[in-house]
């Protein structure tokens, strides 16, 4: 086992009994690991490494959003494997098809898809323009901004509950736009 | 947005808690029930001699049957809606509804029968059996694999055939009760072929639907 496998199980532990803090170093811990395994995948499928970024904010969406699925009693590492495998297969297939698709089958290209081309970096942040406004501007707040909760809902007179609502919706929204795409 | 960035987002959403999958998939059943209770008894409804089937243990049989597949693949689809889970050693769990199966058409063949055998098993109902296990199962699939789709598998498309094999079970207890073919015979033959038609249209639609 990778040394530092059992502390990430522990930042999880921490992160679910509400620790904030652990989670942030948790996500923190894990994304050169994704990132390198996005690049080792990407190089493999013969794909410009310059993707990789993209799939490792993918990843982190869907450890974020199906972190239910994690047993507390188990070890982390798996799970997150799991996760993170489950993520760049789809991403390089959804890269490959579309080559495919490209070269040889214009007669599958269903009506209003956008013309095939491989996905630009930053796919998250153009998925965010898309967002509904409230949404955006709390998502952007938080991210771009770094402000509090509490900070968030003074800037747009809203209650702090309102924000996370907005907060979750934005992110699930978000990571259901990134698998349709 | 860059990767920190989104690391900040997310730890600020770490307060929302998620139910657990078992729970979402529970509600998705509960909703869906009524649904097919309904059509079943406006288009079926319980066969007029219950009340003397029930004193038959082959009647019975096909509830513990029914409910046994129902039961496995509830527990198999749990399982398989994280996202390291292989199906590999809880597929067993599947064999139960098999052997009661087994165990019933082998009591069957010791004890004297009126009818002969292939009579048993072509029965009266067959085309009805057809049918109404999967229009049954529908709405229970439908409820199924919205419930699953709170989790997280890893292979969707067998996901969905466990869904398709959970929704059928639940779909041909209901049924169970509306047929007077008892015969274990006649339950081996068309009860599986109504379960496979909705494994295949699980298995299909979880292919599509059970993805993150």
């Amino acid at each position: 086992m990778r040394e530092g496998e059992d502390e990430w199980t522990g930042l999880m532990r921490s992160a679910i009994s509400g620790d904030n803090a652990a989670y942030h170093r948790l996500l923190k811990a894990i994304t050169p690991v994704l990132r390198a395994a996005a690049r080792r995948g990407l190089a493999r499928a013969g794909q410009p490494a310059d993707q990789s970024e993209d799939i490792v904010q993918e990843i982190l969406l869907a450890v974020h959003l199906k972190r239910h699925t994690w047993n507390a009693g188990a070890p982390f590492a798996p799970w997150l494997f799991a996760i993170a495998r489950n993520k760049l297969i789809d991403a390089l297939r959804r890269r490959g098809r579309r080559v495919f698709v490209n070269i040889d089958d214009f007669s599958e290209t269903l009506p209003g898809e956008e013309p095939a081309e491989t996905a630009s970096p930053g796919e998250v942040a153009a998925h965010l323009e898309k967002l509904p406004q409230r949404q955006r501007e709390v998502l952007g707040s938080i991210a771009v901004d770094a402000a509090s909760i509490r900070e968030t809902a003074a800037k747009f007179s809203m209650s702090e509950g309102a924000v996370r609502v907005a907060l979750h919706r934005g992110l699930a929204a978000l990571t259901a736009k990134l698998r349709e795409k | 947005m860059d990767t920190d960035q989104l690391i900040r987002t997310l730890a600020a959403d770490n307060a929302h808690r998620s139910p657990p999958v078992g729970v979402v998939l529970a509600l998705g059943l509960v909703v869906a029930a009524p649904l097919s209770i309904a059509i079943f008894f406006l288009t079926l409804g319980v066969r007029s001699d219950v009340m003397t089937a029930m004193r038959n243990p082959f009647f019975d049989l096909k509830f513990a049957v029914t409910l046994a597949l129902a039961i496995s693949a509830l527990a198999i689809s749990l399982h398989l809606s994280r996202p390291e889970a292989s199906p590999r050693g809880w597929v067993w769990l599947l064999a139960l509804p098999v052997v009661l199966l087994a165990a019933g058409i082998h009591g069957e063949m010791l004890l004297p029968q009126r009818l002969p055998m292939m009579t048993r098993l072509v029965g009266n109902n067959w085309r009805v059996c057809l049918t109404a296990i999967p229009v049954l199962s529908l709405p229970l699939l439908a409820g199924a694999l919205a419930g699953l789709r709170h989790g997280a598998p890893s292979r969707p498309t067998v996901a969905g055939a466990i869904a398709g094999l959970l929704s059928a079970g639940l779909a041909a207890t209901l049924y169970a009760s509306h047929c007077t073919d008892d015969s274990p015979l006649f339950v081996a033959t068309w009860y599986t072929i109504a379960t496979a038609v909705v494994t295949i249209i699980g298995a299909l639609a979880g292919r599509k639907v059970l993805k993150y």
